[in-house]
């Protein structure tokens, strides 16, 4: 038998660096609440949502995904022409082929990336950054770019109560890369795709032969809302076992932002001690999907909560009943 | 456990999770509508019963639970 060679690996890998892009309309409730009978009271009681941002006709998943990498390559110090790997999470590029990590890849000039988009929806951001880490370690990349990008004003369906509120638009990246130390903690995931009509974006995007596509997402609310309640705070302790750390440990908690709702019953499930910081980038973004736990993270960063070397534990979950959860060290 | 006691069961339920008068919830009383329990809020009472009074009470059941009564009378009738 011939044997086949492995590629060397990296003994480690962690964050090197963090970038985000925020669409420049803001969307305050007040513009939104006609078409649903609602008011800027319900919807932030119900959702802890003040504003979001949609993109506009010039801002596309590709494009936010580019300014988002451009500033963590930046952050890095990394060039493009040294990824290797670029994983893009997003359920809003308007092509199924080719990917929009394959367009971001040139349009930042990593013209040595291998380029793959996941369809993990609000999930995406922590699947590819538990993929990017094994990809590291494994030596199939050196360097990767991980990115959630997505442009959800597309596919939100403004007459329904339970979701026209909810979603905004954006992204953020991510370099992850071999450093001394790990960096990344294992990745808790999983997926229960028997409820896929939890969190749904039809009808079909494959419109030949029709005249209009009407592709939005309908979300039962109350089943995905019970089911991040009841589950996540479980697959959150899990994240933090497998990293061999303790709430104490942690800098900051970084959920999707799904809804505030289920932020704060994540946090009193957990118990977190006082001096963990919470995310809560929703009021001013909306769930942005794949993109949310990269821009919260650059709230955290920006309004100095976060430093250097600490500790913040992400969690992503979402449609296809598909979650993940690590805890990270920042860059 | 009789009815009198799921309903205070649920009564203290209620003011947990929404900050409502324990008092106040009374049979013909409807969430929504009396009660400003909206429908976030209907999934932690719906969870909570679960939890304290042994029953099962499926996601296709809950939107069925209009008025406090429609709630105990579905937990009496079904709980272990």
């Amino acid at each position: 038998m011939v044997n086949l060679n492995t590629p060397s690996v990296a003994k480690h890998a962690g964050l090197l660096g963090l970038g985000a892009y925020r669409p420049t309309r803001v969307v305050p409730n007040s513009e939104l609440v006609d078409r649903i009978e609602s008011s800027d009271e319900w919807i932030r009681e119900r959702s802890g949502i003040i504003e979001r941002r949609y993109a506009g006709e010039d801002e596309t998943v590709t494009t936010m995904a580019t300014s988002a990498a451009i500033a963590a390559l930046a952050d890095a110090k990394v060039v493009a022409t040294d990824i290797d790997l670029v994983i893009l999470a997003t359920f809003t590029h308007r092509y199924a082929t080719p990917s929009a990590a394959a367009e971001v890849s040139a349009a930042i000039g990593a013209v040595n990336a291998a380029a793959v988009d996941v369809g993990a929806a609000c999930a995406g951001f922590a699947y590819a950054v538990g993929l990017a880490d094994a990809a590291v370690r494994a030596g199939t990349a050196k360097t990767v770019l991980v990115i959630g990008s997505e442009k959800i004003s597309e596919v939100i369906d403004f007459d329904d109560r339970g979701t026209a509120f909810l979603f905004g638009d954006g992204a953020g990246a991510a370099v992850i890369g071999a450093t001394t130390e790990q960096g990344v903690g294992p990745t808790v995931w999983g997926a229960d795709g028997s409820q896929k009509d939890a969190i749904i974006m039809h009808p079909d995007t494959f419109t030949a032969g029709k005249e209009k596509t009407n592709s939005v997402l309908t979300m039962q609310g109350q089943t995905v809302f019970r089911w991040a309640i009841s589950s996540m705070g479980d697959v959150c302790k899990r994240a933090l076992d497998a990293a061999g750390v303790t709430p104490e440990d942690i800098k900051a908690f970084v959920p999707h932002q799904a809804n505030m709702r289920i932020t704060n019953s994540l946090v009193k499930n957990l118990g977190f001690p006082e001096s963990v910081v919470i995310a809560r980038d929703i009021e001013s973004a909306g769930n942005t999907s794949a993109a949310s736990i990269p821009l919260a993270l650059d709230r955290l960063r920006q309004n100095g909560e976060v430093a250097s070397g600490d500790l913040v534990l992400m969690i992503g979950f979402g449609a296809g009943l598909a979650f993940a959860a690590q805890v990270a060290r920042l860059p | 456990m009789s009815q009198e006691d799921v309903l205070a069961g649920l009564a203290s339920i209620v003011n947990e999770v929404a900050g409502i008068p324990a008092e106040s919830v009374q049979m013909e009383k409807s969430f929504v509508d009396d009660l400003d329990v909206d429908s976030l809020s209907m999934v932690e009472v719906v969870m909570l019963c679960e939890e304290r009074f042994g029953v099962t009470i499926p996601d296709s059941e809950v939107k069925n639970l209009n008025t406090v009564a429609d709630a105990v009378n579905y937990i009496t009738a079904n709980k272990q």
